[in-house]
Formats: C-alpha cells, structure tokens, sequence
C-alpha cells in the first residue's frame, strides 16, 4: 500500500467537489485527505486529495478522475519531490498552571502559534507534514486534547531544474 | 465555454430548447408529460419533432437507449420532474453501463423553489450522477443551447454515454436574448487520443509471433463501426474470434472464423479455445466477470493486446500485455496497415487452426439440446430462417436472453442489442420500439421471456398506437426462468419467488392493447406465426410456451473459470 498526493485542477463551478467524492465512493476509492481551494486563475479550483491504495488502485484513481469531464487536470503528485503542509488546530487541557509553560515550549519547538490561552485551556495552530502533527499530537496527549481539528493536506511539486 | 456566438434570438427558454434540438437534427422524442415540463410540451407541440408517448418513463429511456444504440446518435427523451425523472432512472444506468449516447431531458421546479422540498421536487443531478457522462441544469434561457450542443457532443463522442438536462420550469417559460452557437468547446473533454504507434508496433509483432492467437471483439467494435477492420485482419491472419456478449454482431456469426460469444453462457468451443489461446487480441471490451470468469484464471498463460477508446479501461479488470488506447476503428486501420508488410497467412495444416475448426465442429454436432419438440435452440434457430438478416434483435434479460447468445446467430453487423451490462428485465421491448424508429425499413424483433417481458409490457401502447410494428417472441416458460435455474443448481431446488402462475394470457393482453397475439405450441404454429408477425401492420406478441425445467447450458459458475464450464449431461 501506498500514500499519494493528487492534485487536480477543477473548473471552479458549484456541484464538482460533490462529483469528485461520489467518484471516490462509488469506485471503492479511499480518500485520506481533502482541501479545495480557488488557484491563481479564479476560474479553477485545486484538489488536493491524499489517498491510500495499491499502485494498481490509485493508477485507478487518476485515470478515473482524468475521465471526469470537470476535471482540467490531474497529476499525482512526487511525493519526495513536492511541499506539503496541513493546518492544524489543537485545544490543549491545562490543568495546573506549569502546563501552561510547558505547552508554549512544546508549540515553539514545532514552529507553532498559540492562542487564545485560558486558565482551562490553550490553542495552538501549526502548519506542518502529517508526520509532525502526529508526533505533536502524542507530546499533547499527556495534558489532555479537548478538541482538535485538521484543514487535510495541501501541496505543489517542487520545480524540476534550477538554473 | 461557447464560442462562435452566430445570432441571438428573443423566445423563451422552452423555444430555445426545440430550436436546439433541431439543430441536433432531432426528429423524435420519447416522453411522458407532467408539471414541470408542461412549456417543453407546449413548444414540442408547435416543432416538426415527433412525440412518442410512453406509458411509464423508463420504457422512454430504453426507447431513446434503443434508438440510439441502432442509430448511433443520442436518443432522446422527455419527462416531468420528481417520480417522472427518477423514473427515468434504471433507463439512464443501463445506457451507461452499456455506452449507449443518450440525452434526458426533465423538468424542474422553478429555481426558487430548489431546495424547499417542493411538490415533484427530486435531486435527479444528485441521484444521476454516478450514472450519468455529464449533466446540466440551466439557471437562466440563455445557457440552454450551449448545453444541448455540448451535451450532444459529449452524449455522442469517444466512449458514448448518457447526458442529463435538468431544467427549471421557470427557466423553460422566461424569455431571453438566446444565443445559438455553432461551435462548442468542452475543455476538460478528450474524447479521443491518437493511437500510440509504438505500442501498436508492439502489439503486431506480439499477434504475429503467437502460436495460438485469438481474437475477442467486444461492444466498442459495434459503437466504432470496426466491423469491415476488424473482419480483415482476421481473414488476413485467419484468426478465430470469440466475442463478449456485447460484442455479439460485431462479427458475421456465420463465418468459418467465428467462435460466437465467450462467458458465463458463452458457446462451448469459444470458452474452451479462449482457455487454450497464447495470445488474445482484446478490441473494445472492458473485461467483464460475466465475460472471462475469474480474471487470475483467465490471464494465465495468456498474453493480452487490449484496446480500447477509454484509457480508464486499461488495466482496471485486467493486466494486459500492449495496451493501445483509441478509438478501435482508426486503432485496427492502423494496425492492418502495420501488419500487412508483414503477415503470412497460415497454411490449411497449421495445428491451431486445425484444432480450431475440429473443435467447433465437435460442438457444432455434439452440443446436448433439450429433446422436446419447442426447446429454446430449435424455436431460436427457427427465428433465424424465417428472419431477413438485416432485421434488428433486441432480448430481454434472462434465460432467453442467453438462449439467443447461443443459438440466434448475429449475422449482419451491428443487428443484435441487449442490456449486457446492468442487465436490465423489461429493456427489450421499448428499445425494440427505440430501434424500429430508428429503422422503420427493416423487421425488428424482442426476443423475450415472460418475466422480463412483464415489467414493460405496457409498451404495447405506444407500439401500436405510434404505428411501430415490432415482434415480441416470448419463450414463455411462466417462471423467472434465470432465477430458477440458480435455485435448482445451487439451491437444491428451493424454489422461492420464481413462479408466474400462468398470469396474464399474453394472447389476450396483446390484443386488449389493440396488437397481434398469437401463440405457438408446435414448430408449425411458430413458422406460420413468425410470417404473420412479419407480415402485420401492428406490433405482434408471439406467445411461445416452453418447458420450465429447460437450463441455459454451458454454464460457467460466478466465481469460476471458463475452463470450469457446466455442459448439459
């Protein structure tokens, strides 16, 4: 099994993303990750899509999604040759006031913000690969996690050559 | 999306619609009229298109799927929004599953009212959408005939399919400044890639340097027209062809070369030469598991060229060899080309093709039939002599259906329909109707079964009163025969839900709709009813009784290799 990044440019109209996931359900497709957004030209959307499958699957996938009339373009992204980032958020337990302290620690070794913070409770955004978020997530478990929320990954292809 | 904006008109959007249509060269719609559709049916009314009216609006989709399966352009059809469109449903999936260009057409209620739940109010995008290649909804007049030049165009072209314009009533009775454009642009379509020379280099030298080949034409070989291509390349090579069912008509099946269809019913000698081929050119089929059984078993020791128009095909049911994507008519004009350089046409001792024709012959002859005197092979191939080989054939879904794979032989190309691929009870009959109005010259015969035959049958109605004279042959075994055969082979004969009773007289319910009935109990009865049928002005029901105890054989078991086919004991 394997992880992979799509990218897929949409023409930016109401009803695709519903299509794109009905195509995900109806094939038996898995979708891990989702985030839509408008791109440079307001006239397209970008999906970006994490799923997990066999070679044969997401060869599947792509090829399904080419077929798809809405979509303009669809790349499977080089997963060692591209930037990709998730937005998290997380609401932290404090339970004694060192907590506090120690969670603004934790989130400035993850290159994270905080807000928000209350005798109760401290949020922290992060922006960072799936891989850090989970280590973050288990550091965080030990106070307590009240409330946590994911933006799904989003993600460009580093540039072939460089001159 | 639409360049090339010629002239503008001032109508309404229902006007529009028509005016589009036209220019489609529309001559016919299949519909039922209801609330929502009612501007349509009012501009329908004063157009020079033709209205056929059904009496429940699946039957209009299997019309349109019909029609547009014979004559390779979208069917059209019509109806209300709410149960009028999710009617249409089971119509829209089956053309989907078998490509077949359509273009449905339903009302809406007026955009306001999206939403709210509103009377005969029904998501049909929504519901559709998996079983659709595109759809519409038009929010203002104006997008209408963009919408249908586009939807014709995607309906029509590279894999065809079904395309849904779902259009609120409003939409349909405002007037607007409507453009007509000549020239449409679908920027995320690409109907057609040119064939990759390569691999098309490659998959020559694979068939030419194969001991054994084979040659397995499925239904895009009919949706293209291949037929004169793929005909050639077999005469030149002297290569057998099996087919899909789908692909039945896509070869002469009274040629030396042909094997007939492969699969869980397939002929004998096609599914045991399909097993002991090395190498099988694939051309427009998607590899059911209704055609090849189990797919590790049938990809043993057999190298595949598949080709097909939809790249998605490639590799989804089945690992090939050389794929060559495109459209399998200009792929086999390109690949005849390719081999004529190079092919040498096996001599009459060649062992293949020896054992090719020994084996088919063997089965030819030793094939185990039903003994009685109306079995379904005998009363089939009776059809096939009185029936002029242009006449279309559509079937039902069923025993029969699989009766007419093994013993009807699709003779001229292009002349035999079903519903193979959702497998659709009750399509035969309005897509009979579909076909005969879209080739009123030529007989058109459903062959169907009783149960199938059931849940269509009132179109009757239309067949009469629209002056479309098909012929229903209905091997008539008073049992939902196919089902009934899995109860007493894998079911120790527990037979549950399956038996129809004698209900109705089928005799006399043709003739209450105002059509011939007539029923044939010996093979006298059946010829002259068969020349009656022929000879009438009025759609005909010839009710054939048979032995409910008759199986479809060879069977190959779902789950099971072709190899492991049941043959009549």
């Amino acid at each position: 099994m394997v992880w992979a990044i799509l990218s897929i440019k949409v023409e930016n109209k109401p009803g695709i993303l519903f299509k794109v996931t009905h195509l995900f359900r109806s094939r038996n497709f898995n979708i891990d990750s989702i985030s839509v957004g408008v791109t440079e030209d307001k006239k397209f959307s970008r999906m970006t899509i994490t799923t997990i499958g066999d070679e044969k699957q997401i060869t599947q996938i792509v090829k399904q999604l080419d077929k798809m009339i809405d979509t303009i373009e669809v790349r499977r992204l080089d997963v060692n040759n591209s930037v990709y980032r998730e937005l998290v958020m997380f609401k932290i337990k404090v339970s004694k006031p060192e907590d506090s302290m120690e969670i603004n620690k934790l989130a400035s070794a993850y290159s994270a913000k905080t807000h928000d913070a209350k005798k109760e409770s401290i949020m922290v955004e992060m922006t960072a690969t799936p891989h850090q978020i989970s280590a973050f997530e288990e550091l965080a478990k030990k106070f307590g996690i009240k409330e946590m929320a994911r933006t799904g990954i989003t993600a460009l292809e580093r540039e072939e050559h460089e001159h | 999306m639409s360049d090339n904006n010629k002239m503008n008109e001032t109508m309404i959007g229902a006007t529009a619609l028509m005016k589009a249509l036209e220019k489609e060269g529309v001559k016919e719609v299949f519909g039922l009229p209801g609330g929502a559709n009612l501007p349509m049916y009012d501009e329908l009314g004063k157009s020079n298109i033709r209205h056929i009216l059904v009496r429940h609006e699946q039957s209009a989709a299997h019309m349109a799927d019909g029609f547009g399966r014979v004559s390779r352009k979208p069917g059209v059809c019509f109806a209300t929004s709410g149960p009028g469109a999710t009617n249409l449903l089971t119509g829209i999936a089956t053309a989907q599953a078998d490509s077949a260009p359509m273009v449905a057409v339903t009302g809406q209620v007026p955009v306001a009212m999206i939403g709210k739940d509103a009377f005969q109010e029904s998501d049909i995008i929504g519901m559709a959408n998996p079983a659709l290649k595109y759809s519409y909804q038009p929010r203002t007049p104006e997008e209408i005939p963009t919408m249908v030049k586009q939807g014709f165009y995607i309906a029509e072209t590279g894999r065809p399919g079904p395309v849904l314009l779902d259009i609120p009533k409003d939409v349909q009775q405002n007037e607007a400044n409507i453009p007509f454009p000549d020239e449409v642009r679908v920027p995320g379509y690409h109907p057609w890639t040119d064939p990759d020379m390569q691999n098309t280099g490659r998959a020559v030298e694979l068939l030419l340097s194969a001991q054994k080949p084979i040659i397995l034409a499925g239904g895009g070989v009919i949706i293209s027209s291949a037929f004169a291509e793929l005909q050639s390349i077999a005469e030149l090579l002297m290569i057998p062809v099996v087919t899909t069912f789908k692909g039945k008509g896509a070869f002469p099946e009274d040629h030396p070369l042909s094997l007939g269809p492969i699969g869980m019913h397939g002929h004998a000698e096609a599914n045991k030469l399909m097993t002991e081929a090395d190498c099988v050119l694939a051309i427009g089929t998607r590899f059911s598991d209704r055609s090849v059984g189990t797919f590790e078993e049938f990809e043993k020791n057999l190298k595949i060229i598949h080709m097909d128009v939809d790249p998605a095909e490639i590799g989804k049911n089945q690992t090939t060899s050389v794929a060559v994507v495109g459209d399998v008519r200009t792929s086999l004009r390109i690949f005849g080309k390719l081999l004529m350089d190079k092919a040498v046409r096996p001599s009459d001792d060649n062992p293949w093709l020896k054992h090719v024709k020994e084996t088919k012959q063997y089965w030819r002859e030793n094939l185990k039939l039903h003994p009685g005197e109306m079995g379904a092979a005998k009363i089939l191939r009776k059809l096939r002599e009185l029936l002029p080989k242009e006449s279309i054939v559509t079937t039902e879904v069923g025993q029969h259906q699989m009766w007419a794979s093994l013993f009807f032989d699709a003779i001229h190309p292009g002349t035999f329909f079903s519903s193979t691929g959702l497998g659709t009870m009750g399509w035969g009959f309005p897509a009979a109707i579909g076909a005969k109005t879209a080739r009123p010259d030529v007989p058109v015969v459903d062959i169907a079964g009783d149960g199938s035959f059931n849940m269509t049958e009132h179109s009757l109605a239309t067949a009469v009163l629209e002056d479309l004279p098909v012929i229903v042959f209905l091997i008539n075994n008073y049992s939902l025969g196919m089902v009934a055969q899995w109860q007493r082979t894998f079911y120790d004969r527990r037979m549950v839900g399956v038996d129809l009773k004698k209900c109705p007289d089928y005799v006399k319910l043709a003739e209450s709709y105002g059509a011939q009935g007539i029923r044939a109990q010996s093979m006298d009865e059946l010829e002259k009813a068969i020349k009656d049928g022929l000879n009438s002005d009025v759609a005909t029901v010839i009710d054939i009784p048979i032995d409910p105890e008759e199986d479809v054989l060879p069977f190959v078991a779902p789950g099971t290799g072709l190899k492991d086919m049941i043959l009549p004991s």
